[in-house]
């Protein structure tokens, strides 16, 4: 009886200690590169993603045919989840599809989880890569690697009510401190609007005021980077945006909580003068009650004329490092995220096309996305490429500082300062 | 004293001088030797079939816990991006060497206690209430209380937001207070969260207290009636002590529920509100950790959080036991 118990014992304990390491999937690239079989490919489900889903198939059909043997399966996966879905898939790459669409702001962190191919070379061989406008070039690559193929852009302007202004005989701003008088004189006589509306955690909303005055999140320093969110000029450019948090335009203790879906709701519900929105947003603020009776232009810098540099949002397709179907996934990504595909689908879902000859001609078609075009073209500005990126967002680090100065719980200095030392610590441990 | 639940220390305490048999090992008061003489291992034999559940369902998770809480181990790790690397207790020592974790432990003790004294108050005024009612409004409470247990917590988070919303919310119009925001200060916030908390988490404190009260002898409390003794009186010492093994419970679970309260903060403060100021242990958690997969970091605020669960479990019960015996 004693000495089976030892045994069990020992066995116990060897067990123990060779699993004494948490668990990690093995990521490395297959290796294997066939020419023929299923690709699967992970889309984002969209609202209404009916006409995605023809656009895609078109291109599907199109890829399927000019390749024997090969089907593609695709599958749409809801936008709340990706996160989650996407680590499913780095974890278990036999299960892992080998074409996916991702955030351009993760594009760092999957990278650093070893999730993503690096495409340098087939990006480069391209014929249609040579179109890409800078920033969207950016926005797939990592310290000097493509990982991907970029897929639409997103950037926001400023969206106004032409009644109000007509009859209030306001003109449109042309500088930001014109931007803060016109949403004063708003305010002052509709008090049951806001002037513009702004939101405490609408961040994307908040860097181009910090942009315009020269300030930047962080600035690289041999692959790593340094906020830069304490600088003097980015101080100037918190100020800006967190002085339109008062009585006079946005009460703080209805705004500071606010995120950019709360705006753009507000304006579209007739409850606000001005706001700053996306091409994105053109569907929710149709939907509502100011429809026909609004217009957009870019929102301004600080000088006369020129245009606050906006955060280029947008998706990439990108190609899984577990592939077993190397060439042919790359071949995808291609067909996918060509001039013709971003074309079809800026008439179907209005996205707004990666390539500046495909963007120029989507403009000349549709009034709409012009100023959103010339926002594009002003140049545009994006987060750092770090790892440490995803864990400044989802711990809210810049949110938490523009609340902090809203709700007076302390000074633009003493904010920055402790928001730049959070941004530190992450950019030091990720490395 | 009723055993109405299987679990209950008071209980154990004042019915072992007549159980146990003295100089025997009071676990197992087993009187016929095996074939074989005597086999300790036979009361084992018969705890496996539980004990692997249990080991499986809780043990190994913890293990896991607690190791990943020792490594550097973000989703770098998980996927192979990066090897897995052994920090000791780094991942602790960044947790208390920030300082929002500590002003965020704080507040969840305070928050968590204030909830929990709430809910037991609510719970049991209303489940002597219920046996004071006739039929019919003893059932409407019921249906009432069941109808709150039964909301999930975002439903009944969001419909609590829309009624205190500045905007349209009916409260502010009912106490004529304008465009209040509710959201907007930190105690505010957290009454409103707390009000939410109290209303999902009382029927359940109702319902087993009065099962607990239904099952007291009437001849008791008429005892005590015709002794003159106040409502107050009769629950102080009366019905309380006799419950006490269904408060330890019902308190346990309480303080477990509302301790590792998220939901409502989350939907409600719109992830820990203006700039933080309503963040609780679990949602820092999740921000700080879980959202950014930092597994290792978080796994390390899971074994603090479960060490502070299990260390207040246990000096309450201790506590209790204490003041067992004395009476």
């Amino acid at each position: 009886m004693k000495l089976p118990i030892r045994l069990a014992a020992l066995a116990a304990a060897a067990l123990v200690v060779t699993a004494c390491a948490p668990q990690t999937s093995d990521n490395s690239s297959s290796g294997t590169d066939d020419k023929t079989g299923t690709l699967r490919v992970w889309l984002f489900q969209e609202v209404g993603n009916k006409p995605k889903e023809r656009v895609v198939d078109a291109a599907v059909a199109a890829f399927e045919k000019a390749h024997d043997g090969v089907r593609v399966d695709v599958e749409y996966i809801p936008v709340e989840t990706r996160a989650q879905r996407v680590k499913a898939a780095f974890n278990d790459p036999a299960s892992a599809p080998d074409v996916i669409e991702y955030g351009n702001t993760d594009t760092a962190g999957y990278v650093h989880d070893g999730g993503l191919l690096d495409v340098t070379r087939d990006f480069a061989d391209w014929s249609e890569a040579e179109a890409t406008d800078p920033t969207a070039r950016q926005s797939v690559t990592v310290d000097g690697k493509v990982y991907g193929a970029p897929f639409y852009v997103g950037v926001r302007a400023l969206y106004y009510r032409t009644d109000v202004f007509e009859e209030l005989g306001l003109k449109v701003p042309g500088t930001m401190a014109e931007l803060a008088a016109t949403a004063r004189r708003i305010r002052a006589a509709k008090p049951d609007l806001y002037g513009l509306v702004v939101g405490g955690a609408y961040t994307y909303g908040a860097m181009p005021f910090v942009w315009a005055n020269g300030g930047e999140l962080a600035t690289g320093k041999g692959g790593s980077y340094a906020s830069g969110i304490d600088s003097a000029a980015a101080r100037k450019g918190i100020t800006a945006y967190t002085s339109l948090f008062s009585d006079d335009n946005c009460p703080a203790a209805k705004c500071a909580g606010m995120g950019g879906n709360d705006t753009v709701t507000a304006f579209a519900a007739g409850k606000a003068g001005m706001a700053i929105g996306g091409d994105f947003s053109h569907a929710a603020v149709e939907a509502g009650k100011v429809k026909g009776a609004y217009a957009v232009v870019p929102l301004p810098g600080v000088t006369a004329g020129s245009i606050a540099p906006a955060f280029a949002g947008g998706n990439n397709i990108g190609v899984l490092k577990s592939t077993s179907h190397r060439t042919l996934a790359v071949r995808l990504m291609e067909a996918l995220a060509s001039k013709k595909t971003q074309a079809s689908l800026f008439d179907a879902m209005g996205f707004l096309p990666t390539f500046t000859d495909v963007r120029d001609q989507a403009a000349a078609e549709e009034p709409f996305v012009k100023p959103f075009v010339r926002t594009l073209a002003a140049g545009t500005r994006f987060v750092p490429a770090s790892p440490a990126w995803s864990r400044i967002d989802s711990s809210l680090v810049l949110p938490t500082m523009f609340q902090e100065v809203v709700s007076g719980k302390k000074d633009v200095a003493a904010a920055s300062a402790e928001a730049a030392r959070k941004m530190d610590a992450a950019f030091g441990s990720a490395g | 004293m009723t055993p109405v639940t299987p679990h209950g220390s008071g209980t154990q305490v004042r019915g072992r001088p007549r159980v146990a048999p003295p100089g025997r090992a009071r676990s197992c008061p087993r009187p016929r030797a095996g074939r074989g003489g005597r086999r300790p291992a036979t009361p084992w034999l018969y705890l496996a079939p539980a004990l692997v559940v249990l080991a499986a369902l809780l043990a190994y998770p913890v293990y896991q816990l607690g190791l990943i809480s020792l490594f550097r181990y973000t989703q770098a790790q998980v996927s192979g991006g990066e090897p897995t690397a052994f920090r000791g207790f780094g991942n602790y020592a960044d947790v208390f060497s920030d300082d929002l974790f500590r002003q965020v432990l704080a507040s969840t003790v305070v928050f968590a206690a204030a909830c929990v004294v709430s809910t037991l108050a609510v719970g049991c005024a209303l489940a002597v209430l219920l046996t004071r009612v006739r039929a019919l409004p003893r059932l409407a409470l019921m249906l009432a209380a069941t109808g709150a247990w039964a909301t999930p917590a975002v439903t009944g988070s969001t419909v609590w937001l829309f009624l205190f919303d500045p905007d349209f919310g009916p409260v502010n119009r009912l106490l004529g207070l304008g465009d209040h925001s509710w959201t907007y200060g930190r105690l505010s916030a957290f009454l409103l969260v707390l009000l939410e908390v109290v209303w999902c988490s009382f029927p359940f404190v109702m319902v087993t207290v009065y099962a607990g009260i239904r099952s007291v002898p009437s001849e008791v409390l008429e005892a005590a009636a015709l002794d003159g003794a106040s409502q107050w009186r009769i629950w102080r010492s009366v019905l309380a002590p006799m419950l006490r093994p269904i408060l330890v419970v019902v308190t346990i679970q309480s303080v477990i529920w509302d301790f590792k309260v998220f939901t409502q903060i989350y939907v409600m403060t719109n992830g820990g509100g203006i700039a933080g100021q309503n963040l609780v242990l679990n949602v820092y958690a999740y921000q700080q950790a879980f959202a950014s997969s930092q597994y290792g970091l978080g796994a390390a605020i899971g074994v603090v959080m479960l060490l502070i669960l299990l260390a207040v479990t246990l000096v309450y019960l201790r506590l209790l036991r204490r003041q067992g015996e004395e009476l």
